[in-house]
């Protein structure tokens, strides 16, 4: 469990909002944002419509292009830069999603196990310890191929599986606060135990779990990706990154630009997700140190 | 000590029991199994006889608890498909796996230890920074795509290296990266922050006082403090990774223990899959298990948590 509270706040020159990474990474994830919610109204064609005339398209930087194309096409003739912003908005909806079905699960947990101690936190800290040991990948495969694949099933499956960094740091933030002397105070002034949980102790851990949310929108939008690679996730003809790459693989060695494409996108938004969080966690991390 | 140890160890075994569990109730959420063993256009009678020769008549709880009884004696039931006993099965296949596995952690530790070291010992350079960029990038790498990546430069443009398969040592150093990639950040940002704490701390300045050489200081004082938590991630990595060798066996063609749970749960063959399940959760447990107890080993401090 030791995994998530060893990572050290590092000082550094510039942090936080003062920091060049910081804001590389809220224009990623800005962008990515823009082409989710906006995707039908950016797509230049319609990202399912075949058109088996005009199959493999090279993209732009290449020789022989189409100017209508240009991220090219795919093995069936689809615009790949329709796929891509379509893709975004799926990769964007389960980071969203997953990550507010786990959150619920976890921050109940976490804060139960830390507020109320005893044999209760035993019980947390034992469903974490078990959710741990239990290998993401392969359960989430193994459901999504049992019960089928689908949009749904997927995120309330990752959603299962996701909640421990949650309930990890939700409790030990719980912990700190708990004794905190205006939650001693909110105790002297007859506050309903929900009161002091939600008005006083909630708010205060609040920065902390952004920080571990951002984490897990990355974490959730990689695992979607693996799993629509190995055709358990996403299911076909949605564009989802994953799927893209696992499509153009029997490609990839007559033109390569097919599985880089969508892997850049993916490589980028999570790194984006990533250097966002870094960022806010600097930037929270020295607020609450004074 | 014992206490500490005997704690652990009920921990560890109610963890087993409760994944036991878990396995079992997924594998009965896709509906009757008998259907889909007996496969497309079988008759009424060929279900039966399925449900029959499989024991599925039976109530779920004897069910459930002959499964238990027989999981906990090793015998983890026979495949549907492989038509082979699921323990054998797994025996064939791990060897692969855990090549893999130990490849990937190798090459993990020979890349973060050097890195986080020397980004400690350099903090708020240009070195520190350019080693928590190399940690940025190689988290938002996808494991997958990495992979299909080298077997396109390294294996076909260069043809340094076998694109897929398993055969000799060539084939895991490809998947190996793979794998390393998804350790080496949490690893190199873990030894750094250790070594950065080690080397503020008191007992270095006494060995600074008393005019040790710095390779000295750094690696005999230092590095052996800063050592501990990173050996105990390390255990704990190790487990990750051969949970999620299942992806990259898949993408290398390599028929270890993922590929195995990969074919079974396309083919609807259950006893493997939940098989693997647990197999894999058993040997993280170990796994986190020999960590806490190096670690209480190590530090005395900890034997009383």
């Amino acid at each position: 469990m030791s995994v998530v509270n060893t990572v050290a706040v590092t000082a550094g020159p510039r942090r936080g909002w003062k920091s060049a990474s910081t804001w590389i990474g809220a224009v990623i994830v800005g962008i990515a944002v823009v082409c989710a919610v906006f995707a039908p109204l950016l797509v230049p064609h319609d990202p399912f419509a075949q058109d088996l005339g005009k199959r493999l398209l090279v993209p732009f930087w290449m020789e022989g292009t189409d100017p209508a194309h240009m991220l090219g096409t795919d093995q069936l003739g689809r615009d790949y830069l329709s796929r891509l912003i379509w893709g975004c908005r799926i990769s964007i909806f389960i980071g969203v999603t997953v990550t507010i079905v786990s959150a619920l699960i976890g921050i109940s947990l976490g804060v139960l196990g830390g507020f109320m101690g005893g044999w209760i936190d035993d019980i947390v800290l034992f469903a974490v310890t078990t959710r741990l040991s239990i290998p993401v990948v392969l359960v989430a495969l193994a459901v999504v191929g049992l019960l089928g694949s689908s949009l749904n099933l997927l995120v309330i499956t990752l959603g299962l599986l996701l909640w421990d960094r949650f309930a990890v740091v939700a409790r030990s933030t719980t912990m700190q606060v708990r004794n905190l002397d205006f939650v001693a105070a909110a105790w002297c002034a007859g506050c309903s135990r929900f009161h002091i949980l939600a008005r006083e102790v909630l708010p205060n851990i609040a920065s902390h779990l952004v920080v571990v949310a951002t984490l897990e929108v990355a974490l959730a939008i990689l695992l979607e990706a693996a799993l629509s690679f190995l055709g358990l996730g996403v299911p076909p003809p949605l564009p989802s990154w994953g799927l893209m790459i696992a499509e153009a693989k029997d490609y990839m060695f007559f033109s390569p630009w097919v599985i880089v494409i969508p892997g850049v996108a993916l490589f980028l938004l999570v790194l984006g997700i990533n250097l966002l969080g870094d960022g806010l966690r600097d930037q929270f991390g020295a607020s609450t140190d004074r | 000590m014992l206490r500490f140890l005997i704690r652990r160890l009920i921990v560890a075994i109610l963890v087993v029991a409760t994944v036991l569990t878990l396995v079992f109730v997924l594998t009965r959420l896709s509906g009757d199994l008998a259907i889909s063993i007996a496969g497309p256009g079988a008759t009424q009678l060929d279900i039966d006889t399925v449900r029959k020769a499989y024991g599925l008549d039976r109530p779920v709880l004897t069910q459930f608890f002959d499964w238990v009884g027989r999981a906990a004696t090793g015998d983890l039931g026979e495949s549907f498909f492989f038509k082979a006993r699921v323990s054998s099965l797994i025996a064939e296949r791990m060897p692969v796996t855990l090549t893999l596995g130990f490849t990937g952690l190798a090459i993990a530790l020979v890349v973060s230890l050097p890195l986080g070291i020397l980004a400690a010992v350099r903090e708020n350079t240009g070195f520190d920074r350019f080693v928590q960029v190399v940690a940025l990038l190689g988290q938002a790498m996808p494991s997958f795509w990495l992979g299909l990546l080298l077997m396109i430069t390294l294996g076909l443009k260069l043809g340094w290296l076998p694109i897929s398969g398993t055969g000799s040592w060539e084939y895991y150093v490809m998947p190996g990266i793979v794998l390393a990639f998804s350790a080496i950040p949490a690893l190199t940002r873990l030894t750094r922050a250790g070594m950065i704490q080690a080397m503020s701390s008191d007992y270095i300045r006494t060995a600074r006082a008393k005019g040790l050489s710095r390779a000295s200081i750094l690696l005999k004082h230092a590095l052996r403090n800063a050592a501990i938590p990173v050996v105990a991630i390390a255990a704990v990595q190790l487990g990750f990774m051969l949970g999620g060798s299942i992806v990259i066996e898949q993408v290398f063609a390599m028929h270890g223990v993922g590929f195995l749970a990969w074919e079974s749960i396309s083919k609807n063959d259950f006893p493997v899959v939940q098989a693997v399940v647990l197999v894999l959760a058993v040997i993280y447990v170990v796994l986190t298990m020999l960590a806490d107890l190096m670690n209480a080993v190590l530090d005395p401090r900890l034997r009383g948590a």
